[in-house]
């Protein structure tokens, strides 16, 4: 039991441009980090049910679900917080509503609440999270770890800002305290925001903004995540025709002026391409974080390829 | 080289020349290359087609936002420059979408300074209209409103907002709409209607409960504030609606041409199919898919199969190591647009009447007017 060493923290908060596979990362280091008989929890916000289609399952409900055991006898649990959701719990613990939160629901309170104040959706989704981080039974940790999959880049920033955004609404009270408890949470070295990038534009300018931003918020950042690597072809940086015409010739293929003009073309196209990762990589190297690069996975994700993610992400 | 999709071709030149077509809304998923096939779309009817065109957009990347010409938000269309408009006599402008101010336009124009000036420093205005969920897609569609009731432009072409789902840009008028027009609103505002001093005042006993919670939890100065601000928007009430309704059947009419902007991965996909869906059900022109960074080759080379067998035999014999890894390129890319064809097929099995476009990936990112410009011409091609 206990943490494990290369990732310690116990609140994992993943980020990333849409599209970079952040969900993929998020549940592939939550099995990761509940190897060896351990617990951990991935939680989702945004009602995408991406952990459910990561794990081949049915929607999952409102309440922390087994969805994959590890070696040792551990366990990744899984829980879709909504707002709604939570709202009433949370008004439950404190104000025992009962009936009156359903009533509440009916005249579409909750619902109100919620959209006038967004802040609020926030400060409810993460302090449902930082409950189950903190969580302890007979003396212990409940969960050894907990991974957030978060909202992407663009607005992972006010979504961890909590205080801030409540603040504006909301001066006294237990909202106030609860979101002043969040926001301690997250700033603490029990937290890291890693962020999920691939060697594409957009998205490494994406991870430069949201460290800048989480930089400035005080909240500590993980690790740069570079998903889907590819493997590093023609190490020289250059073909020529008659290279390349030697060598099918070679290889007993057939060497027309045609395939070996085609053959180059897509050479010089990977180089190309091949270059601008290679700045995009100095880019994200000058940051100063640890950073991991996990393959590209062609055939899709499925059980044994989080495995493998997970692996890599382990050893980093 | 075009990949087979065996859907019918979408006619894009067409599309940009027809006088009739007044809006193009490109709409997709986050990341698949929308921003930048707007503006590339917005190019090419201003220069091939000589039609006075703007391109708005919401969240462009900064050097694409850079190359044409759009260095600060300020709401406003500004011409791009340096584009060769000579012989078509077309004209291209772009804006950036600011969605605080447009929120502010739309109050000042539906109530007085004075109101107006109390509106703005509430503190539920300020949250409200910079992350209400959906605040985005509805000052996109205000914004399109606006620009087309000026009938200054032959042609607009909107970038849809960066949404979490694709759904959200149709469903986020409707949702202030129902929001405004909510339960929960009425109640908050009988007093204000019947002229009551306290907001509570008129209750059933939920809400007696809920008043009760409420300023348990959040305080009485809240309950303050968001009474002052229901009251504002009450007054600008029936604005909204009409509003919101207004643009809604716009893009219902004719004059307007849906395209679907997918990256042939299956998310994005899945994505356009719910979008194709919902296009269809709201009774909205669905115009064609868009499918960038496609991957092809040339037909009738070596097989993915020959190339990696060949790339093995080179690699026992460690001469010829260029060619080898030339070789496993040529094998991965013919895989990689294997993968993708077969992924767009789902969209185009779904959906076999819908017409569709590729483009090739480039092997840079595009953030220039030449960039934009084959693009451009890529898509009129495929």
């Amino acid at each position: 039991m206990g943490e494990h060493r290369n990732w310690p923290e116990r609140l994992h908060v993943v980020t990333g441009k849409g599209g970079t596979g952040k969900s993929t990362v998020a549940a592939a280091l939550a099995l990761g980090l509940a190897a060896g008989g351990r617990r951990t929890l991935l939680v989702e916000v945004e009602g995408r049910q991406g952990i459910a289609q990561l794990f081949g399952l049915d929607p999952l409900p409102y309440s922390e679900r087994r969805v994959a055991t590890t070696s040792g006898g551990g366990e990744v649990r899984a829980l879709a917080v909504d707002a709604e959701e939570a709202l009433l719990e949370y008004l439950d613990m404190f104000y025992k509503l009962g009936a009156a939160g359903r009533a509440l629901r009916k005249v579409g309170a909750i619902d109100f609440a919620t959209t006038i104040a967004p802040g609020l959706r926030d400060v409810l989704l993460t302090g449902k999270v930082k409950e189950a981080t903190t969580r302890s039974q007979d003396g212990r940790r409940f969960y050894d770890a907990v991974v957030l999959d978060a909202p992407p880049t663009g607005r992972v920033g006010r979504f961890l800002n909590v205080t801030e955004e409540t603040a504006r609404l909301v001066k006294v009270g237990p909202i106030k305290t609860q979101s002043e408890s969040v926001a301690s949470l997250l700033r603490s070295p029990m937290t890291a925001v890693h962020v999920v990038t691939l060697l594409e534009e957009m998205p490494v300018q994406e991870t430069l903004d949201a460290i800048a931003e989480l930089s400035a918020l005080h909240i500590p950042i993980g690790r740069v995540v570079v998903n889907g690597a590819r493997q590093a072809l023609l190490a020289e940086g250059k073909v020529t025709k008659a290279e390349i015409k030697r060598g099918l010739t070679a290889a007993g293929l057939p060497a027309s002026p045609a395939m070996v003009s085609q053959l180059t073309a897509e050479a010089q196209a990977h180089l190309t391409r091949r270059e601008l990762e290679e700045s995009l990589r100095m880019e994200l190297t000058e940051l100063n974080r640890p950073m991991v690069e996990l393959p590209l996975l062609p055939d899709g994700v499925d059980r044994p390829a989080l495995d493998e993610l997970a692996a890599l992400l382990m050893r980093a | 080289m075009v990949a087979d999709l065996s859907a019918p071709r979408l006619d894009v030149d067409g599309l940009l020349a027809d006088p009739a077509i007044r809006i193009v809304v490109c709409c997709g998923a986050g990341g698949v290359g929308k921003t930048t096939t707007a503006a590339a779309l917005g190019l090419r009817a201003a220069e091939t087609h000589g039609r006075r065109t703007v391109v708005l957009t919401i969240d462009p990347a900064r050097r694409l936002a850079q190359s044409m010409g759009l260095t600060e938000l300020d709401n406003t269309p500004r011409q791009v420059k340096g584009i060769d408009v000579e012989r078509s006599g077309g004209e291209l402008h772009a804006m950036m979408l600011d969605m605080k101010r447009t929120f502010d336009e739309v109050v000042e124009q539906h109530t007085s300074p004075k109101r107006a000036a109390e509106i703005f420093a509430n503190p539920f205005y300020q949250a409200m209209s910079s992350t209400f969920a959906g605040t985005q897609e509805y000052m996109a569609m205000e914004k399109l409103g606006q620009l087309r009731a000026g009938e200054e432009w032959d042609l607009i072409v909107v970038d849809t907002p960066p949404s979490r789902s694709a759904l959200d840009f149709l469903d986020a008028p409707a949702r202030l709409s129902r929001f405004l027009d909510g339960r929960m609103l009425r109640l908050l505002l009988a007093p204000a209607r019947s002229g009551g001093r306290s907001m509570f005042s008129l209750v059933t006993a939920s809400f007696g409960l809920f008043s009760r919670a409420v300023q348990k939890i959040l305080g009485a100065q809240l309950l303050t504030d968001l009474s002052g601000f229901v009251a504002a928007l009450d007054s600008m009430f029936g604005g909204f609606r009409q509003r919101a309704d207004q643009t809604y059947q716009i893009l219902q009419d004719p004059q307007t041409a849906f395209l679907l902007v997918a990256a042939p991965e299956r998310d994005a996909i899945r994505e356009a199919a719910y979008f194709a869906e919902r296009l269809v059900a709201e009774r909205m022109p669905l115009s064609g898919l868009v499918l960038n960074r496609m991957h092809t080759t040339e037909p009738g080379g070596l097989t993915a199969e020959a190339s990696e067998a060949a790339a093995e035999r080179l690699a026992d014999t460690g001469d010829n190591p260029v060619t080898a890894d030339v070789l496993r390129i040529h094998a991965a890319l013919l895989r990689q647009a294997e993968r993708e064809a077969a992924v767009a097929a789902e969209f185009t099995g779904s959906f076999p009447s819908v017409p569709t476009g590729s483009v090739a990936a480039q092997p840079a990112d595009v953030h220039d007017v030449d960039g934009l410009r084959t693009i451009g011409a890529l898509l009129a091609l495929s």
